[in-house]
């Protein structure tokens, strides 16, 4: 744990100036900030606190129909507003499943966007590892890998991205917009994390400095039919292996528009265009979710330790599909088991 | 650690602790844990995992309850905090505490300062409407003596004396 500076930010144009020199990092909740310092994975020299910001700090409707998430909001004050119970439950339902409530009270929205991977190994300062020591090596190839990717994996790095919220907000197209030393911009949520390749080092697109002020949710939040399965080692507390959202739009018992995300099973949440146009204009039956699933897990592959996830993967797909059409299912606390 | 103080600078962190005002000039690495422990004596939050993992730790900060393992002290300055030593008295127990002995909702008690603190914030946002959503919104605080079913229990009792 190495000493370090702290600044709480009175301005958005504060904290871009403040976070300008080596080792300069904002800091959110600190969920995961803190944590890895204490661990020695991260060795920030100075922390640019947001948390005084006031004007990332609000839920906002926007003229489009969508909704805007400032980037300060926690993750729990999300989940429970009433804008997104009624029109956004598929993000509620995500957030509620990660982490605690005292976790979701600190963790914002957008820290949750930039949590580091859990693999076990960059967890341990005294393992190789090219996410946290390029060129290292990666053990989990060959070593413990239950919880890692079955897709967008590479030679350097299989790795995935823990947060369920990202899944949601993959399936419902938000949009990141960040301010940085260059001014502002909005990233696609797609484009917002990336695969490894042989930059593993590298979890987002964000530039360097660069702050997420909001999230903006378009207007359609599939509120009629949707669904968050997340498959775990235990119920509650515990990150995914596999999880699936869902988000249907049905007309005249016929899907007019689909969006299927997964967690926990790459290095960003997993989307796949393709198999969601397979599915409009057909029927919402199991065996039309399974053409989709199939569709997303053609390029699927597994290690030693977590080649189950496929097929867990296929039956999560099929099985959410059909818990999309009955969102009762979906109170918090009702969470089917494996 | 002493070492990186002078360069990192000194910070004058008010909170309002269980009511009282404290004033504390802490290094920025010094956890709200380790301020309530160590600078302020306050010894009831217990230190289990110091990772965000068990929820030993968990205060209450401005009515919503935190890790205070997971969270720099200077960050909550200007914050009221509630740790164990503000819920209740020998004299007068809080309701959530009498529940405590009636239900055997402890063996060893070192869970016990996070899972009341715990119980009275989520009970106090009015959240938990079943048995099964009390579980999973209490799941952050373990018991590795396995008391928790006896604490949902007297999680229910309190919520049900309410109504
Ligand atoms: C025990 C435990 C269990 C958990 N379980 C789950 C789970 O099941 N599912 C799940 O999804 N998550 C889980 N989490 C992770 C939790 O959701 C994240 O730690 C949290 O969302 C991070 O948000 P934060 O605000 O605390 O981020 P911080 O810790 O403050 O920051 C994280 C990173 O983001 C950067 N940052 C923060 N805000 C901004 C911003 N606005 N702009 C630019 N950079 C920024 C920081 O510099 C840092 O690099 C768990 C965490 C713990 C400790
Ligand atoms: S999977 Fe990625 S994060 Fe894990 S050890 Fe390999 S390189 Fe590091
Ligand atoms: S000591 Fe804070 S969660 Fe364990
Ligand atoms: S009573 Fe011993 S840990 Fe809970």
């Amino acid at each position: 744990m190495n000493p370090f500076k702290y600044e709480k930010a009175a301005s958005l144009s504060g904290a871009i100036t403040a976070v300008q020199r080596p080792g300069g990092v904002y800091l959110g909740g600190g969920t995961n900030l803190i944590d890895l310092w204490k661990y020695g994975i991260t060795h920030p020299d100075k922390m640019v606190d947001l948390n005084g910001l006031n004007e990332l700090k609000s839920i906002t409707e926007l003229p489009d129909g969508g909704v805007r998430l400032g980037a300060l909001v926690s993750n729990n004050t999300t989940a429970y507003h009433p804008l997104i119970l009624e029109r956004y439950p598929l993000l509620s339902r995500t957030i509620l499943a990660g982490a605690t409530a005292q976790i979701r009270n600190s963790a914002t929205n957008g820290g949750n966007l930039l949590q580091r991977t859990r693999c076990y190994y960059f967890y341990d300062p005294d393992s190789p590892c090219n996410k946290r020591n390029p060129g290292s090596g990666c053990p989990a190839i060959n070593g413990h890998n239950r919880l890692h990717a079955i897709l967008g994996h590479s030679d350097s790095c299989i790795a995935t991205f823990p947060s369920d919220m990202c899944v949601a907000l993959a399936a419902l197209e938000a949009r990141v917009r960040v301010s940085g030393p260059d001014g502002e911009r909005t990233i696609e949520f797609t484009d917002f994390h990336r695969l490894p390749g042989d930059k593993p080092e590298l979890d987002n697109n964000l530039g360097q400095h660069e702050l997420i002020t909001a999230i903006d949710l378009p207007a359609n939040g599939f509120a009629d039919n949707y669904s968050y399965l997340k498959l775990r080692d235990r119920n509650s507390y515990a990150f995914a292996l596999v999880s699936v959202a869902t988000g249907l739009s049905i007309q005249d018992g016929l899907i007019r528009e689909a969006r299927i995300a997964l967690g926990g099973v790459a290095h960003i949440p997993w989307r796949l265009t393709a198999a969601e146009a397979e599915l409009r204009g057909k029927e919402p039956t199991e065996a039309n979710f399974a053409t989709a699933a199939d569709i997303i897990l053609a390029g699927a592959s597994g290690f030693e330790h977590n080649s189950f996830k496929i097929e867990l993967a296929r039956r999560a797909i099929i099985r959410n599909g059909m818990m999309a059409l009955d969102p009762a299912s979906q109170r918090p606390g009702a969470q089917p088991s494996l | 650690m002493i070492k990186g103080i002078s360069e990192a600078g000194v910070h004058e962190v008010n909170l309002v602790v269980n009511d009282e005002h404290r004033q504390l000039h802490l290094p920025p690495w010094v956890t709200l844990l380790d301020a309530l422990r160590n600078h302020l004596g306050l010894t009831g939050t217990k230190k289990g995992c110091d990772h965000g993992q068990c929820g030993a730790c968990t205060v209450i900060c401005d009515d919503e309850r935190i890790l205070s393992c997971l969270t720099l002290a200077t960050m909550k300055d200007g914050s009221n905090i509630t740790t164990i030593e503000g819920i209740g008295s020998e004299d007068e127990l809080h309701p959530l505490q009498s529940a405590f002995i009636e239900h055997d909702a402890f063996q060893c008690g070192y869970c016990t300062p996070g899972q009341i603190c715990s119980g009275v914030a989520m009970l106090a946002a009015g959240r938990g409407d079943t048995r099964e959503e009390i579980q999973d919104l209490m799941s952050g605080n373990l018991c590795r003596c396995g008391a928790n079913t006896n604490i949902i229990d007297a999680i229910i009792a309190v919520k049900n004396q309410s109504k």
